[in-house]
């Protein structure tokens, strides 16, 4: 079968490079904060600790799957699946390069904000079904803050939508032939990538699992492989944000022709996944209701106005 | 009920005691006198309030802080000569800021009758502080809202600092626990809102109940907060601690004087050495020592390192504590190089129980100017660097100003010194007001705030780690030249070069090696300004080779009873954000 949009070898490639990358990310993760923060991080395992992942991973499939008696089961065991289910099911419409990507869909944009949507269902679910109340205390605040930052996640994106004009996303990449997005849209782009971070909830925005306030939050009481579906699930998520801020801001894979298109997708997603590693170390975390009242009383207003402003330039010219 | 005797007071002159018997007639038994200076009057249980509340409110200078309450047994004790009769005495320790000076006040009570008032309505810091004199010795308050165990558990048999309480492990029973046993301490731990004073409804809602600890990420330690959330909004919150309490004043009744300094560092386990000063400086009172200059600057210099380390364990964990990942690393590191410094100072890092009876260990080892002197230099601009990723960060000053606020006068009442109270605004610390230790001699200012928010906690430490280096580079630049232990027969252990040469140095030494020091009997209470606050010891020597008595008086445990009152009202992530201001450990809390 020949490599090319939609051939069975491409989806599992593509299958296959997303889910090695996020676990992957794990370590890198890890070296990279070390490195910010005046220390070495895991650098034992493997020549520069690269074969940590395969530690983890063969500890973590390894270790007993408990599921706690007081729990719900069937949702208990549901809920870390969903995760890693919507967010890879996101990565189909993602076009990587011209001719790799799974399908082309003229609604990819509203596929995965049906998809991130889909993906609160998990958090809340994983935390309603432990019957922990730090997990009821992390689902609650999860479930308020991913559904308030899809609507800006939305609507800045809107702005990108107009100038393209199509939710396919290997059009709006074709689109910026002459200029990257992110110079038009750049209070969109700004907007979204503070929606994102708030969508995979890392720090800053990891409230619903602010481990210094309610331990794990929503996922307290898991362990094993379900927990590592959850850890892994985050890292999934920072790899689709980062590509999709390429895809929607940054020119996709377009880049000068010395490197292959695909290459310039990954340094680019690469760049911005180094970006939130370092958002981590930086920023504190702002309280649950500090960040409802930025989300609802600054970004909203502000994502509007972006829009309006954007459908005032396309009309007027 | 009982009167004790009443004895004429026999000497008045100091100016606070006759100021209460012109006020009070007759209220105070008799004067006792102690090697401290401490004036400590001797009240009958019927007049106590009376004569606190003229203390607190009327007398010159005005004691302001109920600074301790705890209780001796005195059925055992040898040299009471010129006390009243009393089997178990209650002793209540008044500090006053504005008059930089302390009054004991002691209350007789025979073993039938183990009865005195409350005195929670003058200061609600007694609370904690009455619970524990019950805990550990079965004095009772009247009045006392909630006089349960606090840090012993529930099902403790017995009251641990009476004197035929054991001590040991081996001399007790050996441990088992059988089934019914179990269930049974099961059954104690459960939690029952009503207990605690908590309701389970308001008119509109449930509460929920959330028990915070005593393993937690937060709550830096074993310790416990029994939260009641209507939502994320804290209706209530009551702390229950002694989880990690360990009999450290039991274990100073059972080692030598000599032989408990290493326990002391274990007390606040973040300053080091700093603990072992008040407990030195009190014993070397009662026999007498004179430190050499050289000692005391040297004991000076390590503990301000010790308290730049306590400091910035305090900056990374509250950074850390509002979500800043980062700064606790850096911290780290610098705290890492200090201890360096340290261990090639006193061999040991953490602990180094370093200070002794009359001196320190042992002299400096060559060289070790080069090695402050590098502190010196590398700290200042480190410092800075934290101030712009830490104290100006717009969301750590969002999370953290006007959370958790209290005035002068809610410090006074819960007892609350150090940082803590001179985030207030009042500008009072024990090194500067109360000099010991050679403190008069250095140049340092006392940095406060205003607000007494979290922030404020935070920035006035962070100014504090800038004085301490100040004063370490007073002690490296004028270390005097001496002795560093007192040629003294009580110094432990005694210096050497002599024992070889006449017999009386070869006594003492082989007695205070062998036994440990005999301290004349006496009582003696010394405060100092520790990491956290006032942190002071209150000994008193039967003229034997061990402690009759070891009182420790520590900040943190006064400090985590005022949690409800700061906190009620905020949401759980502010009561996390207050707890980090607060800087505790559960060990200083618990004991």
């Amino acid at each position: 079968m020949a490599l090319g949009v939609g051939s069975a070898l491409t989806i599992g490639l593509i299958l296959g490079t997303v889910i090695i990358v996020a676990a992957m990310l794990i370590w890198v993760e890890r070296r990279l904060l070390s490195f910010w923060q005046e220390r070495l991080g895991p650098n034992r395992v493997g020549p520069f600790g690269l074969l940590q992942v395969v530690a983890d991973m063969i500890k973590i499939f390894t270790k007993e799957d408990w599921v706690p008696p007081f729990a719900d089961r069937v949702s208990f065991v549901i809920a870390p699946a969903i995760i890693m289910t919507v967010i890879l099911l996101s990565f189909a419409v993602i076009p990587f390069a011209p001719n790799i990507g799974v399908i082309e869909s003229n609604i990819g944009v509203l596929f995965i904000l049906a998809m991130a949507s889909l993906g609160a269902y998990s958090v809340m679910l994983g935390g309603l079904s432990s019957d922990n109340k730090y997990a009821l205390l992390g689902s609650l605040r999860a479930a308020a803050q991913m559904v308030s930052y899809e609507v800006f996640m939305g609507i800045s994106l809107l702005g990108v939508v107009a100038l393209s004009g199509s939710f396919n996303l290997r059009t709006i990449v074709e689109a910026q032939e002459g200029m990257w997005f992110v110079v038009p849209q750049f209070v969109g782009f700004v907007i979204f990538l503070i929606a994102g971070v708030a969508e995979s909830h890392r720090l800053p925005f990891d409230i619903p699992e602010a481990e210094q306030e309610i331990c794990a939050g929503y996922h307290t009481e898991y362990s094993g492989m379900k927990f590592g579906m959850f850890f892994v699930g985050e890292y999934l998520g920072l790899v689709l944000v980062s590509s999709l801020i390429t895809v929607l801001f940054f020119g996709g894979w377009m880049g000068p022709g010395f490197l292959p298109p695909v290459v310039w997708f990954a340094l680019k997603s690469g760049v911005f996944i180094a970006f939130f590693i370092l958002l981590r170390a930086a920023i504190p975390r702002p309280r649950y209701d500090q960040l409802m009242t930025y989300g609802w009383l600054f970004l909203l207003p502000l994502s509007l106005v972006n829009l309006l402003v954007t459908g005032a330039v396309i009309l007027s010219t | 009920m009982q009167i004790a005797p009443i004895i004429p007071p026999a000497n008045l002159s100091n100016p606070v005691a006759s100021q209460v018997d012109d006020a009070l007639r007759n209220h105070i038994i008799c004067l006792q006198t102690t090697v401290d200076g401490t004036l400590t009057l001797w009240v009958d249980r019927t007049r106590i309030k009376k004569v606190l509340k003229f203390l607190r409110d009327e007398s010159q200078p005005r004691f302001e802080m109920l600074l301790d309450v705890t209780g001796i047994d005195e059925r055992v004790r040898v040299h009471r000569a010129g006390q009243p009769a009393s089997e178990f005495t209650v002793v209540y320790h008044l500090t006053s800021f504005s008059g930089h000076s302390d009054v004991r006040v002691k209350v007789p009570l025979m073993d039938a009758d183990l009865k005195l008032p409350t005195v929670i309505d003058l200061w609600p810091s007694a609370n904690w502080y009455e619970r524990e004199t019950w805990d550990m010795f079965g004095i009772e308050f009247d009045g006392h809202p909630n006089l349960f165990r606090i840090v012993l558990p529930p099902t403790w048999q017995g009251h641990a600092l009476r004197k035929e309480h054991p001590a040991r492990a081996t001399e007790m029973e050996p441990f088992s626990l059988d089934d019914e046993q179990e269930a049974f301490e099961q059954d104690a731990l459960l939690f029952n809102p009503e207990q605690w004073g908590m309701k389970r409804h308001s008119d509109t809602s449930e509460f929920m109940f959330l028990n915070l600890g005593p393993n937690h990420p937060s709550v830096h330690g074993a310790f416990r907060i029994a939260l009641q959330l209507d939502g994320e909004i804290l209706v209530d919150a009551v702390p229950d601690i002694g989880y990690h309490h360990r009999g450290a004043e039991k274990m100073g009744e059972r080692q030598s004087w000599h032989t408990f300094i290493p326990y002391t560092d274990r007390i606040d386990y973040l300053g080091g050495v700093m603990n072992n000063l008040p407990y030195v400086m009190a014993v070397e009172k009662m026999a007498g020592i004179e430190v050499p200059e050289r000692a005391k600057t040297i004991r000076v210099m390590l503990a301000e390192m010790f308290r730049i380390c306590s400091h910035l364990l305090f900056y990374g964990t509250f950074a850390q504590d509002v979500g800043q990942l980062s700064p606790i690393f850096y911290m780290f590191v610098e705290r890492e190089r200090i201890f360096n410094i340290i261990e090639s100072i006193c061999g040991a890092r953490m602990h180094p129980g370093w200070f002794r009876i009359g001196g320190v260990a042992q002299d400096l080892p060559n060289g070790w100017e080069v090695r402050v002197k590098e502190l010196l230099d590398f700290m200042p601009p480190r410092l800075d660097e934290y101030d712009q990723m830490v104290m100006n960060n717009g969301i750590v000053k969002r999370r953290t100003q006007g959370v958790g606020a209290y005035s002068t006068q809610q410090a006074f009442d819960w007892a609350v010194t150090g940082p803590g109270l001179r985030a207030t605004g009042l500008e009072w610390d024990y090194r500067k007001h109360r000099p010991y230790s050679g403190y008069e001699n250095f140049e340092f200012d006392v940095p406060i705030a205003v607000n007494g928010d979290c922030y404020d906690r935070c920035a006035v430490r962070v100014e504090e780690m800038r004085q301490s280096l100040r004063i370490i580079k007073q002690c490296l630049e004028n270390m005097p030249a001496g002795d560093y232990k007192a040629n003294h027969p009580l110094t432990t252990p005694p210096r050497k070069e002599k024992t070889m040469q006449d017999i009386e140095t070869l006594i003492n030494h082989f007695l205070s090696v062998s036994w440990g020091p005999v301290i004349p009997p006496d009582e003696a209470t010394i405060g100092i300004e520790a990491t956290k606050g006032i942190n002071s010891y209150y000994l008193i020597s039967d003229g034997s080779t061990t402690s009759y008595r070891t009182r420790i008086r520590t900040p943190s445990f006064a400090h985590l009873q005022m949690i409800p009152e700061i906190s009620r009202g905020f949401m759980v992530a502010d009561l996390i954000a207050i707890i980090a201001s607060i800087d505790f450990v559960m060990a200083d809390v618990d004991r």
